[in-house]
């Protein structure tokens, strides 16, 4: 038996404070709520004591966000630039540091974050810092900036959303100030270091940390312009009310429940490494997760099979070793939610099924899970478990493929498996879901615009279109 | 065998069908699986037992024109004993007018005689002189054949044709283990591996091989990963059970563990050992034995404390 031994990326690359401020007007200071601890999900030890942003904080951020929009959006396009592009470098040159904080923190393998997470960030800043200059040609007019944006990005991706919000927010020439997640806010401070490595203007960006009361400051602040929001779908309605009828600008990517379906004619070793990718990256933390696989039921006994045996070699333990595949849930809180869901799928009739899997004594753990012999009316089938949890469902035909796949409140992403083009183009045009995959699932690139149809939400993020949401329009 | 796939092999038009009904290979899928893999990270007490591991599963080779018997006698005294108290590789492999020099040498050691035939590297001749060159081989002493496949059959649709070629070797070798070389470089696609792979395992081969290493690209991480997918599925379907050695380009320790990863997470555990799982090389001997020093003392030591042979 070959066994790996362990190969943890150091945490000695990491500065970690034993506290930390909010990030206000280009410094750091302290927040007048209770602070609150922010830990690792993989051993439950406190990694630092984050400060608490009231609503008077919330307002000096957005006032100084304010005082800085009239610098920064009157900087040439090409200047901005200047600094978005600075900070994509050092976002390069401080990549491990960034990486090994946001396993710490989050409970995401040290190999996502490194490989995954991290370099799409630096990628998002490229990428924007390239439209800067660009804007009156993108085809939204005249490209005037909005003016202040309160944004508020969730605990899956913490640097990552951050990067698709703040990226194009400032490419436009928007200042921004931004609530990373309760229990992720580590990166995102880092991040507040990086804006004053890069001499960004004090102001420009602005980061509030604290719990959901603090999120609804910023969104309720009325001299805040835009507002953007990526999290449940719960939580999505309650800010829609929240903005109705104030002229701030919204833009919302919610929840998912994406199906992943895979034709008899599929290249069957690629869907598996499809599905296991589809439901397993990030523990299954993806909005846009294919937590459904619809199998075409000619091939399901010999797919199945497949899928377990490679479900079996998956590593699940210490998100810092390079040779983990799974890593930490979040939180106690979601783990509770996974369990709840998962028990809930077994008692309403669908066979679960999990590969021998050890789990570490301490921390927040879940193993892949498997429901087979599930229906449409299953709640594994309709509610987003947001865990590495997957459903299995048949269909006959392509038809019954697309209806199953629309059938769900949600409308984020969708996932196609067949060496057939021309049926990857039928399926694309009629898959009602903001990204569809062909051949390959949780593919992201910040050329490519990224967001819902449905209960999923609005607005899209990335590309030329997600300069719509920061520009007047 | 399973009685439907005795009868694959039954026609020209039934052989098609059934390689051309195997589920097809995403390219970027595969080139994105291989990739991941290459990621593990191999340390400590699993480098020292991987770098044994992959010295066992070594084919020492020598495949040039200006081979004589005494570059083949050196080659082999270094297969035996590679240096300290690393193993033996397992195989030796030359060309079929030097398998005897190798066999005398190798007398009671453990280590193998492999033998490229059916006219390596291009395969283009004759069946007769093939099966000729294999059976001189074998009267040799060889223990394994290495032989290639006729690319330009396989390329222009003649399945029968190579499964025949193969058929016929795999009769002429007797009881010596048949190694059935793909030349991937050669086939393109990744489709085409898996349908050479099946192609070969349906007609008998005990092993099949990426390269004769002398065309480029040779064995490259998915190309090997599709093969040992293949070797994982045929088993399933009848049971028995073939190697996989891939062979050329692969130069350092580096390389070599990603090759175990490979087979770790693809075929498995009864895959990782020398019996079925080959590595080719010639240069790569060397630089595991650096790196196995290296481990061992902490240190590296000069080129020149390892031999050339």
């Amino acid at each position: 038996m070959f066994e790996y031994a362990p190969a943890p990326e150091s945490r000695d690359v990491v500065d970690l404070k034993s506290s930390y401020g909010l990030f206000i007007n280009g410094e750091f200071v302290d927040g007048s709520g209770t602070p609150f601890k922010t830990v690792n999900p993989a051993t439950e030890e406190t990694l630092a004591e984050v400060a608490t942003a009231s609503s008077d904080d919330v307002d000096r951020a957005v006032q100084a966000a304010r005082k800085a929009f009239g610098v920064w959006s009157a900087l040439p396009g090409a200047e901005r630039a200047k600094y978005l592009f600075r900070i994509a470098r050092i976002i390069q040159e401080r990549a491990r540091e960034l990486a090994v904080l946001e396993s710490l923190d989050n409970g995401k393998p040290i190999r996502e974050s490194r490989d995954v997470d991290v370099p799409l960030v630096a990628a998002h800043f490229f990428y924007y810092a390239g439209w800067a200059d660009k804007l009156e040609y993108a085809g939204f007019g005249s490209a005037k900036p909005l003016g202040v944006a309160g944004q508020v990005i969730p605990w899956n991706f913490p640097l990552l959303m951050l990067a698709w919000k703040i990226a194009p927010a400032l490419a436009c020439g928007n200042t921004v100030v931004l609530k990373p997640a309760e229990t992720t806010p580590l990166t995102a401070l880092l991040f507040a270091d990086i804006c004053r490595q890069a001499d960004l203007p004090p102001g420009v960006v602005n980061i509030v940390t604290g719990a959901g009361e603090t999120g609804a400051a910023v969104v309720a602040h009325p001299d805040v312009n835009k507002v953007a929001f990526t999290g449940s779908t719960e939580v999505g309605r309650i800010i829609a009310r929240t903005v109705a009828g104030t002229g701030k600008k919204l833009t919302l990517e919610l929840g998912g429940k994406a199906a992943n379906i895979v034709f008899d004619d599929a290249a069957v070793d690629q869907a598996v490494e499809g599905i296991v990718n589809g439901i397993f990256f990030n523990q299954g933390h993806v909005c846009c997760a294919g937590s459904r696989l619809l199998v075409q039921e000619s091939i399901q006994e010999e797919l199945l099979a497949a899928l377990k045996r490679r479900l079996g070699t998956l590593r699940l333990g210490d998100p810092l070793d390079k040779n983990t595949d799974i890593g930490a849930i979040n939180s106690a809180e979601q783990l509770a939610k996974i369990r709840r869901l998962s028990d809930l799928g077994e008692s309403e009739g669908a066979e679960r099924w999990s590969p021998a899997c050890e789990l570490p004594g301490k921390g927040f753990w879940f193993p892949p899970t498997l429901f087979t012999g599930v229906a449409q009316s299953h709640s594994v089938a309709r509610e987003e478990i947001f865990g590495p949890v997957l459903s299995v469902l048949t269909f006959r035909t392509p038809a019954e493929a697309v209806e199953k796949a629309n059938n769900t409140p949600y409308g984020l992403s969708a996932g196609v498996w067949t060496e057939k083009g021309s049926r990857i183009l039928w399926m694309a045009d009629r898959l009602r879901a903001g990204v569809v995959w062909a051949n390959t699932f949780n593919k992201f690139d910040p050329a490519s615009p990224f967001g819902g149809f449905k209960e999923s939400g609005f607005g899209r993020e990335g590309g030329r279109h997600g300069l719509e949401a920061y520009l007047e329009v | 065998m399973t009685t439907s796939l005795a009868d694959v092999a039954s026609s020209d038009s039934a052989l098609r069908a059934f390689l051309h009904g195997l589920p097809g290979v995403d390219r970027v899928g595969a080139d994105q699986r291989a990739a991941m893999l290459g990621t593990r990270s191999i340390k400590t007490t699993a480098k020292a037992q991987a770098i044994d591991l992959a010295i066992s599963m070594v084919d020492l080779t020598t495949l040039e024109g200006a081979d004589t018997d005494g570059k083949v006698r050196a080659m082999c005294a270094k297969a035996v004993r590679p240096g300290g108290d690393a193993p033996s590789v397992a195989a030796v492999c030359v060309y079929p007018d030097l398998v005897a020099v190798a066999v005398e040498a190798l007398k009671g050691t453990g280590v193998k005689v492999a033998s490229v035939a059916t006219a390596f590297p291009s395969g283009r001749t004759s069946l007769e002189v093939k099966v000729s060159d294999t059976t001189l081989a074998v009267a040799a002493g060889a223990d394994e054949i290495d032989m290639v496949i006729d690319r330009g059959a396989f390329l222009a649709g003649h399945y029968m044709k190579v499964y025949e070629q193969i058929v016929a070797v795999k009769a002429a070798c007797g009881s010596a283990h048949l190694k059935v070389i793909l030349e991937t470089g050669e086939l393109a696609t990744y489709d085409n591996v898996r349908r050479a792979s099946w192609l070969a395992m349906l007609a008998g081969a005990d092993f099949i091989k990426t390269s004769t290493g002398k065309v480029a690209p040779a064995a490259t991480p998915p190309v090997t990963l599709i093969m040992l997918e293949a070797v994982r599925d045929f088993r399933d379907a009848t049971g028995r059970q073939i190697g996989v050695k891939p062979a050329g380009g692969i130069r350092s320790t580096k390389d070599a563990i990603k090759n175990l990863v490979l087979v770790n997470e693809t075929a498995g555990d009864d895959w990782l050992t020398p019996e079925w799982f080959r590595l080719g090389a010639s240069s790569l001997l060397n630089d595991l034995l650096m790196q196995r020093q290296k481990l061992a003392t902490g240190r590296y030591a000069g080129p020149d404390y390892f031999t050339l042979d």
